[in-house]
């Protein structure tokens, strides 16, 4: 039977090994992060690995993040359509569909889709490079794992997935657009003039800038993880899992920090 | 020459490494024997800097492998040539691609005329037809993988060959393949070789000397007539595992 001491000192020694957990994951990951900066000089490998993993990221994940888009914008609009019914002009149906999807359903729910969709993906992929030596072996053979795996996989992501939000709240607010046409009567001229009556072209950076912030997340994160797995099929399993709620929780938090910094600074 | 003084190594509470001394001279080939699990993999991984260790000193041609720079780690590492226990292909790649990696001289690797005349010949060098060149790593056997594994391995022409359990999971005659070619490549290019195995036959075959490593320390290094003729239990209580478990199989 545990000691009563022995009862008192668990929470403190459990905080103990969590704090030193998370200090291990910062320093580990700024390590990471400072090889990676090293390695930029390596152009020659990264360059035509960023090219395919571009295509890959870009192509591969069009369809979904469309499809997404499409869905939230027309929701957006049905919704808001309900709401204001009676109430309101309804061109403010286009002020809200347009601000919705690019200050925030564009961007978050872009970056939401690909966590799952390019997060576990690098995760698992370098995590299973880990557990079967090929890291170890491209290490062995003098080379950098960070040009080779690493930066082409960062930057095919803070490139590519500020390209699909654009085309996301572009999809976005057209699907919103044509939605509410079929369930109120409101004209192309009404849409357009409450799209554009709240409309700040800071509003377009903004969706930008928060899409290349999560792309950090989307594909650091993941990378870092896989990086780092151990233990088999297990450790890839894990790693993959606690990538993409990892990644998740961070696009959220950072969505709460660029409103803030960036819309009431 | 590669040199191991008096090596430390902990994963957490588990010592795997406590104080090895170790030594393999030029042009030699020395197999390292211990039961799964001892660290003889971990004492492999010490001799290319991919673990460091806590306390000892690594050499290779004088040079102090965990304290080395970036620059200088990589510039040895294409001195040394590691075959994976599992092969450790890229399997995104085919195998072209793969042995084109092991080609570790930047002009070289650049070279796509060069690439094409390399990876044949080494490719040829371990018995495999060039047309294996295009297959992925998905649709070799396991005994092709491993001599993929070698193929990538002497791509860059190293100075020393660092073998982990070559013949592992092998079927026996698929294992006397293997061992036949690590014998061969040592004679043909001249390489040192350091073999880790749990397979005395094979050790025994291909090896100058013998090394055993067993509770984290050397044992004992010799020619395979001195371990045989040693009197420590240790040895003996490995041979005879060993013996027991062949004549079981036969």
């Amino acid at each position: 039977m545990p000691s009563a001491q022995t009862a008192v000192l668990s929470l403190p020694r459990a905080v103990g090994r969590s704090v030193i957990g998370s200090l291990a994951h910062i320093g580990r990951f700024s390590l990471l992060l400072a090889e990676l900066f090293r390695a930029l000089v390596e152009w020659r490998i990264w360059l035509p690995r960023t090219m395919d993993e571009a295509r890959n990221i870009g192509a591969g994940s069009l369809f979904i993040v469309l499809l997404v888009s499409a869905f939230a914008g027309a929701v957006t609009a049905l919704q808001t359509g309900y709401q204001f019914q009676g109430n309101l002009p309804y061109y403010v149906v286009g002020t809200l569909v347009v601000e919705s999807i690019v200050l925030e359903l564009g961007p978050v729910l872009t970056a939401l889709v690909l966590a799952g969709r390019i997060g576990a993906r690098y995760a698992a992929e370098l995590g299973t490079m880990r557990v079967t030596e090929q890291i170890d072996a491209l290490e062995s053979l003098g080379r950098s794992p960070m040009s080779h795996l690493i930066i082409p996989r960062v930057l095919a992501g803070l490139v590519m997935i500020p390209v699909l939000t654009i085309f996301a709240n572009a999809i976005g607010v057209l699907a919103g657009w044509w939605s509410a046409k079929q369930v109120l009567p409101l004209s192309n001229a009404d849409f357009t003039y409450g799209a554009q009556f709240y409309w700040r072209p800071f509003d377009a950076y903004y969706s930008i800038i928060k899409a290349f912030f999560f792309a950090g997340a989307i594909t650091l994160i993941p990378c870092y993880m896989g990086f780092n797995a151990q233990q088999g099929a297990e450790g890839v399993g894990k790693a993959t899992t606690t990538a993409v709620v990892a990644t998740s929780v961070t696009i959220l938090i950072l969505d709460t920090l660029l409103a803030k910094l960036l819309l009431h600074p | 020459m590669i040199e191991l003084r008096n090596v430390h190594k902990r994963f957490g509470q588990q010592v795997i490494l406590n104080g090895v001394d170790f030594s393999v001279e030029e042009g030699e080939t020395v197999a390292l024997l211990g039961p799964s699990g001892t660290g003889k993999s971990v004492l492999l991984k010490h001799i290319i800097g991919l673990i460091h260790p806590d306390a000892g000193t690594i050499l290779v041609d004088d040079l102090n492998v965990a304290t080395l720079g970036r620059k200088q780690l990589a510039a040895l590492r294409s001195t040394i040539g590691y075959v994976f226990q599992n092969g450790a292909l890229f399997d995104s790649m085919n195998v072209f691609e793969n042995i084109r990696l092991g080609i570790t001289d930047a002009k070289d690797n650049r070279n796509a005329a060069y690439c094409a005349t390399r990876v044949p010949e080494c490719l040829a060098l371990v018995n495999l037809a060039p047309e294996v060149a295009d297959k992925f790593p998905a649709e070799l056997s396991g005994g092709m993988r491993k001599r993929v594994g070698i193929a990538r391995a002497i791509a860059g022409k190293p100075k020393y060959l660092l073998y982990d359990e070559p013949t592992s999971g092998l079927d026996p005659v698929n294992a006397d393949i293997i061992d036949g070619l690590v014998k061969h490549l040592a004679q043909t290019l001249g390489v040192t070789s350091v073999m880790v195995t749990h397979d005395v036959r094979g050790a025994f075959r291909v090896s100058d000397r013998v090394a055993l490593l067993s509770d984290g320390k050397i044992v004992l290094q010799g020619t395979p007539k001195e371990f045989l003729a040693s009197a420590d239990p240790r040895i003996k209580a490995f041979l005879e595992r060993d013996f027991d478990s062949h004549s079981f199989a036969a």
